[in-house]
């Protein structure tokens, strides 16, 4: 692989200890994958933020890197596993609450932005249309990729963190034009009526395609919730980094000849709907997964005006989309339900298992997926029945 | 017998083989804190990574498991080097941030189960 004389100095510590540990990953994954060069990129997202997935381990590596290291680029961060501010009403328990107040730090310090969102492109990290960018949060990286039309691969959290210190990526997989061609098309014939239908379509897609780029065909319209949840669905069940949606998203253009075709019809999406529902009453309700759209916190207002929640109710959004809602006139009946603003997390990387909860409902399959792995029964419904579950009494 | 292949991180180690038949996932597949492979269905499910020179096809599973192998690494429970067919991105930067001597691309077959292996950039002598 080709490197720029700046880059060589990196490589051979010249700009510091993290830089140096930052280049190694770059130069080999550019070995691995064949990349011919590095690229510059515009923007990262860092995965990796939870402590329940980091560890002491994962700690120890943020700090060491922390001594030296500055992001180069804007940078931005994934939900932690609590709110930074509230984790105490969450009920986490303050040793936990401690370890990931220091992997925050570590992030700080390292300059990252602490958005603590799993939706970036709605918090002030918005690329461009062929923008290359260095994304780990698979359902952002699908989004960006496939809606906005930025260039990422689906990075892990070192290799994210290992771009923002640098400022570059290694140029191969959907950096590169060619590699952005889908591979499989989906004839949709079920009607999508809700933003849960695409979230379904996309678990059920997801497990065919696995890291393939699926490209839709008869989706008459889909709103920006509608793409969000889509990805994130794909990503879930699948390695899917891309897809392509006939008419609407902005590289459909690049071809779809002779594909192998997968059909999704109503008989599809009423399997994927039973799949994601195991047995029992929901104790636990929470929806934004990904986090919540200003949209989506404005129906949420409207739903629950006048009514009280009578269980757990989590709706996870970022502080930027929060701030908005407060703005907006949104916040208000939501919290006057008793329904709790999760922010800087979500019902996936806070350690719900942990707080004596039993059976989650939300309008998330990709959040069911993770959940049950997690030891966790699982309702998949719409925004609309979420709501219903939380205030119906008894 | 030699075998040369490429460097993913290099540096110099000795050790017994532990071959494993299947893809390895580091999270939820060894303990962390013990080295223990606790991965269900697993050929070496029971035994520990301690110092061993770790042959895999090739990593699988979820991203965190680079963290998993750091965290051998500072546990002082980490394989002493690491041999894959084909090496991924969970594995390559799990061994750059260990400081794990790792090397892809060799055949992996050819390494018989508890074979004294030396790794010294990218090749290997058994």
């Amino acid at each position: 692989m080709h490197l720029t004389k700046e880059e060589e100095a990196m490589l051979a510590g010249e700009q510091g200890h993290a830089t140096q540990k930052a280049m190694q990953i770059l130069v080999a994954l550019g070995r691995i994958y064949e990349a011919k060069r590095l690229v510059k990129v515009s923007s990262v997202q860092v995965s990796g933020v939870s402590y329940k997935n980091l560890g002491d381990a994962g700690l120890e590596f943020l700090s060491e890197l922390a001594k030296d290291g500055k992001a180069r680029v804007k940078t931005t961060l994934n939900p932690a596993g609590m709110s930074l501010t509230d984790w105490k009403s969450q009920g986490i328990d303050s040793v936990f609450a401690e370890k990931q107040l220091q992997v925050i730090d570590a992030y700080a310090k390292l300059g990252v932005e602490i958005t603590c969102t799993c939706t970036p492109y709605l918090a002030g990290n918005e690329p461009s249309f062929g923008q290359h960018i260095a994304w780990g949060e698979s359902s952002a990286v699908a989004y960006a990729n496939s809606v906005i039309g930025a260039r990422t691969n689906r990075e892990g959290g070192p290799s994210a963190l290992a771009a923002s210190l640098t400022g570059r990526t290694p140029l191969y997989g959907l950096h590169i034009r060619e590699n952005r061609v889908p591979t499989i098309a989906v004839n949709v014939e079920a009607q999508l009526r809700f933003p849960e239908d695409f979230s379904a379509m996309g678990y059920f897609v997801g497990r065919t395609a696995k890291d393939g780029i699926p490209y839709f065909r008869g989706v008459q319209r889909a709103s920006l919730e509608d793409l969000k949840t889509l990805s994130a669905g794909l990503a879930s069940s699948g390695g899917v980094a891309m897809f392509h949606v006939e008419g609407m998203t902005p590289e459909f253009g690049l071809g779809a000849k002779n594909l192998e075709a997968l059909t999704f019809t109503r008989k599809e999406l009423a399997e994927t709907d039973s799949l994601l529902n195991d047995e029992g009453a929901p104790d636990f309700v929470s929806v934004g997964c990904p986090h919540c759209s200003l949209t989506e916190l404005e129906t949420l207002a409207k739903l629950l005006s006048g009514r009280q929640v009578m269980r757990e109710f989590w709706v996870c959004c970022s502080r930027e989309v929060k701030r908005l809602g407060d703005e907006a006139g949104y916040s208000g009946p939501i919290e006057a339900s008793g329904a709790k603003f999760a922010l800087d997390t979500c019902m996936v990387v806070a350690p719900v298992e942990e707080l004596g909860y039993k059976v989650v409902a939300t309008n998330s399959a990709k959040a069911c997926h993770y959940l049950r792995n997690a030891g966790l029964k699982v309702r998949f419904m719409p925004l609309e029945e979420c709501v219903a579950e939380a205030t119906r009494s008894g | 017998m030699k075998l040369r292949g490429r460097a993913i991180f290099e540096g110099k180690a000795v050790g017994q083989a532990l071959v494993s038949s299947s893809p390895m996932s580091f999270y939820g597949g060894v303990n962390p804190e013990t080295g223990e492979i606790v991965e269900r269905g697993s050929n070496l499910a029971g035994q520990s990574v301690r110092g061993r020179v770790l042959v895999f096809p090739y990593g699988k599973g979820s991203t965190v498991g680079s963290y998993v192998l750091y965290r051998l690494a500072k546990n002082g429970v980490a394989p002493s080097a690491i041999v894959n067919a084909k090496c991924e991105t969970i594995v390559a930067v799990g061994a750059i941030i260990s400081e794990i001597p790792c090397v892809d691309m060799v055949d992996v077959t050819k390494i018989k189960p508890d074979a004294r292996v030396r790794v010294d950039g990218a090749t290997l002598e058994f």
